[in-house]
């Protein structure tokens, strides 16, 4: 069951007409009728609909919207409530930073179970706060399909029990529009690409400030996870910020301003990027040396319903599901290639990993990173407003 | 008699208390809780350690990265308000003068776009003025142009943007204001010798002036406490005093700044109505509804 208000109902709409997922005809008389139907049903709906979720448990689940979450709606949540007779309300954030926020406002983590977390960084920060819940992981027999490698930084945070189970992984590589960029220049200048002054205006990039102080790292030729000289990594930011347009903040604005050419070149998620290849869109994509991975959690909130959350990971660890999944939103699947057979589609995503080690990708170090964030967080979003 | 007096000059009081306490325990409680927490240390991200300490306001009194906000602010402020005044005025005398029987269907036009979301009627300029949006297809189509234009995410698209989302209020107000002015007037102006231009500059727009002046604190208000619109539709350097309290709030989880800032905001903007009042006197607002 999807939790929304009209608003946000109307902006997956808009945001499925920036997938490709809807034309323009439709969109306008989608847009038309779903202001009538909120008018006339709505009240009958939300009525029905409290009726419905009364009779299991509910969980509240809340990701990144768009591709993602469809998929998730579609080939995990859909066949887990008709399986088991409870209810995943899904709804989108805009980052964790905001789902914290409310969670502190609010004093408690009501009607917030289970967060599709980015990254071990996060992870490290719910539970340093006081979120993580103890997954008891004989409830989950699937977890024994994935990686080893993927859960080992989980563990190293938590070595007594996990609040999370790895389940897709990806890269924050560059986009680029084959159009305007070959593929050798895109290649030859790898993160540079971003800062080639020629293509001034035409420049997009991710407004996470971890995203942007490591490219800044690339740019400047240091170790990401090894930062020595942070005046050069800002430097390059700014450098790189007087050429860019946009810098865009979800997965659908990325595919939107890639889509419509407001932009050629810009880093991108993998998964997205592979989206919008699907769509047919004239977009190629590399993953810089030293290019970013990440990995993403289904993490449980301390208070959930333990039995019914764990249920439900241990669904969307089923081979089929999550094979399924990672199709749908294009994002590897954190399942181990050499246990569980993947698909002809899966192998060939961006990022996919083969030997199910994961020894190719290089991933954000949570101890160097994230007593840094404060410092580096601030000072990003003064860079971006011209500082 | 006395006590009868009494009584009287007390029942103000019992019909102003539903408001007062609204306004108390909606504005007064909450802003002072914001006012506390702006003391408060930040220690790491979302980590805040109770504190009387002053480096969130030292900082706000110091840093010029928030003067810059701020007079940002201001004048994106004072442009939208003037060129709504301008673009505001003539739909709202039309409105108002019009013999078109059916005005109500001009004033359900006028609030229509209030049925969709803030965020949607914002988005919908980039389907307008993109690489592929309509304006850029129309001016394609017709051959004067070879290549789309650049026209989003600056500030042009950010004042658009505003403009969009807060004329009506500026139409409403004016509107309301020419509405109560006796229709005699400008022709009793005509009549001793005044132009049309005249009769309108002299008489109409006067006495228009408390609803265009409501219109405007309006339209400024909303407009400098906004950042929803400069994140949609503005580049990296077009940003509001808002925007900072949403870095400091959601992307650096500092609370304490977050509440210094939203409570300078809200000084600022207590100053706009203080000055308002001063020069215009805000039961002239009133006056716009009569």
């Amino acid at each position: 069951m999807k939790k929304m208000d009209s608003t946000k109902r109307y902006e997956i709409l808009r945001e499925r007409m920036g997938n490709g997922d809807v034309d323009r005809r439709t969109f306008m008389g989608l847009m038309g009728a779903a202001g009538i139907t909120a008018g006339v049903s709505g009240g009958v709906m939300v009525g029905m609909a409290r009726q419905a979720r009364a009779a299991g448990t509910s969980l509240y689940f809340e990701g990144w919207g768009g591709v993602v979450s469809e998929a998730l709606r579609k080939h995990a949540f859909d066949p887990y409530e008709a399986a088991s007779g409870n209810t995943v309300i899904d709804s989108t954030f805009g980052g964790e930073g905001e789902v914290l926020t409310k969670i502190k406002a609010a004093g408690n983590t009501d009607g917030h179970n289970i967060l599709h977390s980015s990254g071990v960084s996060w992870y490290k920060r719910w539970v340093d706060a006081g979120y993580g819940s103890e997954l008891n992981e004989a409830n989950i027999p699937n977890l024994a399909n994935v990686m080893d490698a993927i859960i080992k930084p989980f563990r190293k945070i938590t070595p007594d029990s996990l609040s999370a189970v790895p389940y897709d992984y990806g890269t924050t590589g560059i986009a680029y529009n084959t159009k305007h960029v070959t593929k050798e220049e895109a290649e030859a200048l790898g993160a540079n690409l971003l800062l080639k002054k020629e293509l001034k205006g035409k420049i997009g990039g991710w407004g996470d400030a971890a995203n942007r102080a490591w490219y800044g790292a690339l740019q400047s030729d240091q170790d990401p996870n090894n930062i020595t000289d942070w005046d050069a990594v800002w430097d390059k930011v700014r450098e790189s910020r007087d050429l860019v347009l946009k810098y865009w903040s979800s997965g659908a604005e990325l595919m939107d301003l890639l889509a419509k050419e407001e932009i050629y070149v810009t880093e991108a998620w993998s998964g997205r990027v592979a989206a919008l290849q699907d769509q047919g869109h004239p977009i190629g994509y590399i993953d810089p040396k030293n290019g970013l991975a990440w990995m993403e959690s289904m993490f449980v909130l301390k208070g959930s319903p333990m039995a019914e959350a764990e249920e439900l990971l241990n669904f969307m660890l089923d081979p089929a599901t999550s094979l399924a999944v990672a199709e749908g939103q294009k994002y590897p699947s954190s399942l181990d290639p050499n246990k569980v057979a993947m698909t002809d589609m899966i192998k060939a995503l961006p990022a996919y990993d083969a030997t199910g080690t994961l020894s190719n990708l290089v991933f954000r170090d949570p101890v160097v990173w994230n007593p840094l964030e404060k410092d580096y967080t601030a000072a990003w979003n003064r860079i971006a407003k011209g500082g | 008699m006395a006590d009868a007096d009494a009584a009287l000059d007390r029942r103000p009081w019992f019909l102003l208390a539903p408001a007062l306490l609204a306004i108390a325990f909606l504005v007064i409680v909450p802003m002072s809780f914001i006012l506390v927490y702006s003391f408060y240390e930040n220690v790491d991200l979302a980590v805040d350690k109770v504190a009387f300490q002053f480096s969130n306001w030292q900082a706000l009194f110091h840093d010029s990265y928030y003067r810059v906000a701020i007079w940002k602010t201001l004048r994106l402020s004072v442009i939208v308000t003037m060129l709504a005044a301008v673009l505001g005025y003539i739909p709202a005398y039309f409105i108002a003068m019009t013999t078109f029987r059916h005005r109500w269907l001009l004033l359900l036009l006028l609030i229509l776009p209030f049925w969709v979301s803030f965020i949607i009627r914002t988005m919908s300029w980039i389907h307008i003025l993109g690489n592929e949006g309509a304006l850029n297809g129309i001016l394609m189509w017709l051959g004067l142009i070879q290549a789309p234009l650049q026209m989003m995410y600056q500030e042009g698209t950010v004042i658009i943007g505003f403009l969009h989302v807060f004329l009506p209020y500026m139409i409403l107000n004016v509107y309301v204001s020419l509405e109560g002015i006796d229709r005699n007037l400008e022709p009793a102006a005509r009549t001793l010798g005044a132009t049309p231009w005249q009769a309108f500059r002299e008489v109409t727009l006067p006495l228009s002036m408390p609803g265009l002046a409501a219109g405007c604190l309006l339209v400024f208000v909303l407009t400098g406490g906004s950042y929803v619109t400069p994140l949609i539709l503005g580049g990296p350097r077009d940003f509001l005093f808002g925007n900072l309290i949403h870095d400091a709030v959601v992307s650096e989880l500092n609370w304490p700044m977050g509440a210094t800032l939203s409570f300078t905001l809200l000084v600022l903007l207590g100053l706009v109505v203080v000055a308002y009042s001063r020069v215009m006197g805000l039961n002239q607002l009133s006056k716009a509804f009569r």
